[in-house]
């Protein structure tokens, strides 16, 4: 298996470096991150806000098919450059996780391949274990979206 | 049917991922995670019994109910156990990368 994407937690941290090359030129894999209708389409979440520039906020939110509301995240913006690098909050509303604090560093490699490190860092290690082991709960909006194929294959 | 349990092995099944996503979040009775499936309920209880044999699940008794919740700490015996959640953001970024190439 292609394992492209790098993840290293460190016994003892409350920290999280996640590392991703792509196959896409750096302009390109920025605007994966900057515009809405694109974050909706990889992300599987709904962006009712996103202010993508210094002190700016976002707000993700994801509904089942009933309008029902399965996730909720919000964040402030503290650093935003074009190309290069974003700082942010992440807090998941009504889950026991806390606030994180996120960096992600966009890099270009060549001009059809781009980098990004993702370095979280959350309140404590304990509570990055239960995040981290916990696995899927950043992704629950996913596991959502993905339960319809899912119960389809089991029929 | 299985007949040995182990963690890897409840896991690796996307519908058993996906239960322990929800329970994640808050604990749940077997039959609110079943309602937030269209399969049958007894499939789902089959998948709840099986994570519950691995104490993927803790349980809780509240009068006649009985409300499951994650136990991350039986994770530790997944030798990997950051596996799952390197999986799921490789599964984010494949899609990201799928979608920008095709509006390039």
């Amino acid at each position: 298996m292609d394992r492209k994407t790098k993840i290293n937690a460190e016994d003892g941290t409350q920290e999280m470096v996640i590392t991703r090359e792509f196959d896409l030129p750096l302009e390109i894999l920025f605007k994966a991150y900057v515009e809405p209708d694109i974050i909706e389409q990889w992300m599987g979440t709904k962006v009712l806000k996103l202010e993508s520039k210094k002190h700016g906020s976002y707000r993700f939110e994801t509904t089942d098919a009933e309008g029902k509301v399965l996730f909720q995240a919000n964040g402030v913006i503290h650093e935003f450059i074009s190309n290069r690098k974003i700082i942010r909050t992440l807090e998941m509303d009504n889950a026991p996780f806390g606030v994180q604090l996120e960096f992600y560093e966009f890099e270009k490699l060549t001009n059809e391949t781009s980098k990004l490190k993702m370095h979280v860092l959350y309140e404590s290690s304990a509570l990055r274990n239960h995040v981290l082991k916990t696995g899927f709960v950043q992704g629950i909006n996913m596991a959502h979206n993905r339960l319809q194929d899912i119960v389809n294959k089991l029929k | 049917m299985e007949t040995r349990r182990d963690v890897f092995q409840a896991i690796a099944d996307p519908t058993r991922r996906a239960i322990l996503s929800l329970v994640a979040l808050e604990a749940m009775t077997a039959g609110a995670i079943a309602g937030k499936f269209d399969s049958t309920r007894q499939t789902i209880s089959k998948h709840i019994q099986i994570l519950n044999e691995c104490e993927l699940l803790n349980q809780t008794q509240s009068g006649r109910e009985i409300y499951y919740y994650f136990n991350p700490e039986k994770m530790e015996e997944v030798a990997d156990w950051l596996e799952p959640f390197r999986k799921l953001w490789e599964e984010r970024f494949n899609k990201l990368e799928t979608i920008m190439k095709k509006a390039e």
